[in-house]
């Protein structure tokens, strides 16, 4: 099946079997391997992708064929040129990674808890991330990188 | 951990949805936040040979109240409960615990509460809550649509009233009167496990304090999600006391028929049942101001 996928805001025509994982689609069809597979049974989070810009969803449990016509938002759309955003600033200043794996699917369900809920407390982003696993336990770092990421997303924007 | 192949048919209207699934009949399956029925299929537990997409129909995206009934649309998503205006309401305060508990946060922002009924998983938490509010699911069929009781939907695990080339609508929750509450108790073993026990409670109370109606349901306690027909028995008309919060912990312990697994033993996982029907007796009587 022809399918047309916005990633990042890049349109993206391929044609698919409807079987194809959206995760697999990103990584093999799509060449953007930040979107990490690690459970490929739903339970990790490592794979998960903003979709329309406001629904965290794990994309080795969606079919690529779903994402036709919609958008979508990998840890490669993130930053903006060199700067990066708020969230990566956020992860980096706090060593909120130590392997790495999970960071992509930490970032992007933050991403979508933030627009939801700009000014989460740290229950609120620990019960939010509750389906996000990283197998370093840096849990705590993780937790102040998205409390540093709030603060930073909330400051007021200079003209 | 690729599935079978699949022919997918994205449906842009109910009456698009039914007649594909007129038309497929056993082959097809229902698509909606496929939560589990991606996973399934994954597994090859489940290879439907058509898929109907029912995601693009917004008609589908709906929760209002309609005449004293809360209607939630077949492609409702269970955090769509969680943020809605009432959800802070005690009324629905079972709806509520339930909605924070499904799964994990980025699958409930995904999964529905009618597919989850549909999928009728033996550890399943809207059907637990669908039995205890005594709700009710639309089912489109041959003859027109249906309003199928939730004791006669659910039939066993994974089977439901819906047949083939049929589709499950909506789920129809009648409103609770002011004096009512319930509570959602669940224990697991980490976030998006399956529970290795869960109780649903509604009560509500006539104005001198008698439980006025009871709802009691398990989950994880059996082939699909059950009444406690003899735990509702036991509350209705009565005080309520630590008697009879214990005589309907014991009537749960004894309906519920958990299989030992990983989680816990046979004894262990009943014994469970009946502690958590107590916990949650006791806090939706908390939520009506009264403590025990």
């Amino acid at each position: 099946m022809k399918v047309t996928v916005t990633v990042n805001g890049t349109v993206y025509e391929r044609d698919v079997q409807p079987r194809t994982l959206l995760a697999y689609f990103l990584r093999e069809d799509c060449g953007l391997t930040g979107t990490h597979v690690g459970c490929d049974t739903s339970s990790c989070g490592c794979c998960v992708v903003v979709l329309d810009g406001e629904r965290a969803v794990k994309s080795c449990n969606m079919f690529a064929v779903q994402a036709d016509g919609h958008q979508i938002l990998t840890v490669e759309g993130l930053a903006n040129g060199a700067t990066l955003h708020p969230l990566q600033q956020g992860f980096w200043d706090q060593h909120g990674l130590q392997c790495g794996f999970c960071t992509p699917g930490m970032l992007l369900t933050s991403y979508a808890l933030l627009k939801h809920n700009p000014n989460p407390s740290e229950a609120d982003i620990r019960e939010g991330l509750s389906g996000n696993l990283c197998r370093c336990t840096g849990y705590q770092n993780i937790v102040k990188a998205v409390q540093q990421a709030a603060g930073q997303m909330h400051e007021p924007v200079s003209a | 951990m690729i599935p079978a192949a699949f022919d997918y048919i994205r449906a842009h209207s109910a009456d698009e949805a039914f007649a594909q699934l007129q038309k497929h009949g056993a082959d097809a399956r229902v698509l909606a936040g496929g939560q589990s029925l991606i996973p399934a299929m994954r597994f090859r537990l489940a290879r439907p040979s058509v898929l109907v997409d029912v995601n693009g129909i917004g008609d589908f995206d709906y929760i209002r109240m309609n005449n004293g009934t809360l209607c939630i649309g077949a492609i409702a998503r269970d955090v769509a409960v969680e943020r809605a205006s009432w959800s802070g309401d005690r009324r629905w305060s079972l709806l509520h615990d339930a909605s924070r508990v499904v799964a994990d946060p980025v699958v409930r922002q995904t999964g529905t509460v009618v597919g989850s009924l549909c999928h009728n998983d033996p550890a399943g938490d809207w059907t637990a809550v669908a039995l205890a509010t005594r709700a009710s699911v639309v089912v489109r069929g041959k003859s027109g649509s249906r309003t199928v009781p939730i004791d006669e939907f659910l039939v066993d695990s994974y089977t439901t009233a819906v047949s083939e080339g049929e589709i499950a609508l909506e789920a129809r929750l009648p409103v609770p009167d002011d004096r009512s509450a319930g509570s959602y108790q669940k224990i697991e073993r980490k976030v998006g496990d399956f529970a290795t026990a869960a109780a649903a409670v509604q009560l509500s109370l006539n104005a001198d304090g008698t439980i006025r109606t009871a709802g009691v349901a398990l989950s994880a306690a059996g082939p699909c999600a059950v009444r406690v027909e003899e735990a509702e028995r036991l509350l209705v008309g009565q005080k309520p006391t630590a008697d009879v919060i214990r005589a309907a912990a014991a009537a749960a312990a004894k309906k519920s028929a958990p299989q030992a697994d990983l989680r816990g033993s046979i004894p262990y996982k009943k014994n469970l049942a009946g502690v958590l029907v107590a916990r949650g007796l006791r806090q939706a009587l908390g939520r009506l101001g009264v403590t025990i």
